[in-house]
């Protein structure tokens, strides 16, 4: 179906470039306004850049100014929920889920994507998964838009099955690769390796986030 | 951050004896330990924005392996693996040891007033 509005709801700056960027990127080039409700600043995270260029204090400000880029790269719209990166399982999941619909409430998406909790590994991801969840709830069955989840733990396909959804994102490729280089702190040491140029960069990109697979969500 | 100098840290450390001061403590092997490998334990602990008083205060070890001890009247404050440190615009003491990709595995840091957010 064709969507009129995609908001996508993780917690971290990065966690739309790596988890769902190519799906955006495809979103934008249908001309569907897609809205970024991300949750933290990532204030926690422990890479620093690599070679190391922030620190526990700087690295909030640095987060910022890298996801800005990101959106900008996307093109997207970001709303910054505020809250503390590490912190959201400890949050009532009553109350996050109340502001996140307080969003959707004005937005009124035709497609929510976040974590699928349980299989998101990361209790940040889980927790605001089960919010966005428990937010989309909060709107009559008849209004509510299509839940598509994010699974990253491994062996989910025991549990879950096979997503039904699944892209092969090579055309949306490019603006991925950009969105998860804006990320600058975070870029080379989630990918792994040390002192590596662009080029194999690029390669990590291309063979372990070329595809972008998504649980749709029973209600 | 610049690598440990010995005295350098220890004139700092020196400056916040006596005194209330802030505390940020910090250790992570971040949140994929288990995640990457089934055999690792996802381990970390911090506390933001405690304010402490210590008499006592001494950096020891060499560049492999700074360690920082905090005598509190009550009890201790205790690093280990601190190979960098940095002294920021706001006077803040940041001491840290990162891994070889430069991700961070502990890190102790002092302040006057408290830390941002």
């Amino acid at each position: 179906m064709a969507h009129k509005h995609v908001v996508v709801i993780f917690p971290h700056p990065d966690d739309e470039a790596f988890g769902a960027a190519g799906t955006i990127a495809r979103f934008r080039a249908q001309g569907v306004p897609v809205t970024y409700l991300c949750g933290t600043l990532g204030e926690m995270g422990r890479n620093m850049g690599n070679p190391t260029f922030a620190n526990r204090e700087t690295l909030p400000q640095i987060r910022q100014e890298e996801l800005v880029k990101a959106c900008q790269v996307l093109d997207i719209n970001l709303e910054q929920l505020g809250y503390r990166d590490k912190t959201l399982e400890f949050e009532p999941k009553r109350d996050v889920a109340k502001h996140l619909y307080s969003f959707l409430e004005k937005i009124k998406p035709t497609l929510v994507i976040s974590y699928y909790p349980g299989y998101a590994v990361h209790p940040d991801h889980d927790a605001f998964g089960a919010a966005a969840i428990a937010a989309v709830e909060l709107i009559e069955p008849s209004q509510r838009p299509e839940v598509w989840a994010l699974a990253i733990k491994k062996d989910k396909e025991k549990d879950l099955g096979e997503p039904q959804i699944y892209y092969k994102i090579t055309d949306t490729f490019e603006k991925k690769y950009q969105a998860i280089v804006a990320h600058k702190s975070q870029a080379a040491g989630i990918l792994g390796g040390i002192n590596q140029g662009p080029d194999q960069l690029d390669a990590i990109v291309k063979n372990k986030l070329s595809t972008e697979t998504f649980y749709r969500w029973e209600f | 951050m610049k690598k440990i100098n010995l005295e350098k840290v220890q004139e700092q450390l020196n400056y916040y004896i006596g005194e209330p001061a802030y505390l940020h403590l910090e250790t992570t092997n971040g949140a994929y330990a288990t995640h990457h490998n089934r055999e690792a334990f996802n381990v970390g602990a911090f506390i933001r924005n405690t304010q402490i008083t210590f008499n006592q205060a001494k950096i020891s070890g060499d560049a492999s392996n700074y360690r920082v001890g905090l005598k509190t009247e009550q009890g201790w404050v205790y690093a280990e693996g601190l190979r960098e440190y940095h002294i920021n615009e706001q006077a803040q003491l940041l001491l840290a040891g990162h891994d070889l990709q430069g991700r961070l595995l502990v890190t102790i840091e002092l302040s006057k007033h408290p830390f941002d957010n």
